[in-house]
């Protein structure tokens, strides 16, 4: 994720991670690893990166950081589908969820 | 591409959801859609999330999942018919340069007729299809993600950012050092030659393109063998 500081919104780490911050630490699925500082508001981006394992690069250019996934595992965790929301062709918001209770082929292309 | 499909099996009780990986949004991907006209959705998905979230680095790629929303088969090859240019004609006034290229498509590994036969079976026998992979299994053919690979994901995040802001130079280099971490990711790489500007070659820019990568790693190697 790209951010402007090293302090960011946990709300917008969680839906953009999939990580929740409990008082425990940091959890997706069913782990948790203690991030050994308080997880109120704001959160240090480099002491979570360290815990976590994400890449946190620096462009110097812009300013910009940019937050990357957890490295050191595989790009699913478990079975338990992702939540996914991306907008519609004609720009509604659609949720992957919305189809619970059904089979679903997702299918990723491009025009490229 | 996908509307057929959709026809036959939607009412047997399979949704089709469809995700352009398209940095140029809706704008790219429009003129597809329209055409094919789907009934399922069809999503647009500027960042490439399917690849940070499901490990997606070559398209098309499908994913299934079951009625209680679990993945019961990671990213594999996804073509729901056997491709017109498998078979392509080969023009009478074809450059050697063509010829290189209709060669390397030809030898794409793609069996669209057992997917689509194994997509049936699942449909209709659900969990008890021998294609529905248990939960450690569904992970296990997830795609690795050493630090190279995350760190990647988080140079094409840059790149594409710095592209949507006009910084072209900065982009460029993040798409690179994405590119040199994670050379068999694809739609990195797919997307960033996209997005060069008109006149602008990938073989100058970036030291490669679609069909130098292809050849280098062997055509029969660029859609992985999907073991169904």
């Amino acid at each position: 994720m790209i951010l402007e500081t090293l302090e960011i919104d946990s709300a917008e780490f969680v839906q953009r991670t999939g990580w929740e911050l409990k008082p425990q630490g940091a959890c997706k699925d069913d782990r948790c690893v203690p991030l050994g500082t308080d997880t109120e508001q704001p959160i240090d981006v480099r002491a979570l990166a360290r815990r976590l394992g994400m890449p946190l690069l620096h462009d110097e250019t812009s300013g910009l950081w940019c937050l990357g996934p957890e490295a050191g595992g595989a790009a699913l965790t478990s079975a338990e589908a992702p939540a996914l929301e991306l907008p519609g062709f004609d720009g509604t918001p659609f949720r992957l969820s919305a189809l619970r209770g059904r089979k679903v082929l997702l299918v990723a292309w491009a025009s490229w | 591409m996908w509307q057929k499909l959709y026809g036959e099996l939607g009412p047997r009780g399979l949704d089709i959801v469809t995700v352009a990986m398209d940095s140029g949004g809706a704008e790219a991907a429009e003129p597809w859609i329209a055409a094919a006209h789907p009934r399922h959705p069809s999503l647009i998905d500027r960042s490439h999330l399917m690849g940070e979230l499901f490990g997606v680095v070559n398209v098309p790629s499908g994913i299934w999942i079951d009625e209680a929303g679990r993945i019961v088969r990671p990213p594999e090859t996804a073509y729901p018919r056997r491709p017109d240019f498998l078979d392509g004609v080969i023009p009478a006034d074809a450059t050697p340069e063509d010829l290189r290229g209709i060669d390397a498509v030809r030898k794409l590994r793609i069996h669209a007729e057992e997917y689509i036969a194994a997509l049936g079976d699942w449909v209709e026998k659900g969990a008890e299809s021998r294609y529905a992979l248990p939960a450690d299994e569904v992970v296990r053919r997830s795609r690795p993600r050493p630090v190279e690979a995350a760190t990647a994901a988080a140079h094409f995040e840059l790149g594409q950012h710095l592209h949507a802001a006009g910084c072209e130079e900065a982009a460029v280099e993040h798409f690179r050092r994405a590119y040199r971490l994670q050379p068999e990711n694809w739609t990195y790489k797919r997307q960033a030659w996209n997005l060069l500007a008109p006149g602008q070659n990938p073989l100058e820019v970036y030291g490669s393109d679609w069909l130098a990568d292809v050849e280098k790693i062997g055509a029969e190697n660029y859609y992985p063998k999907i073991e169904l």
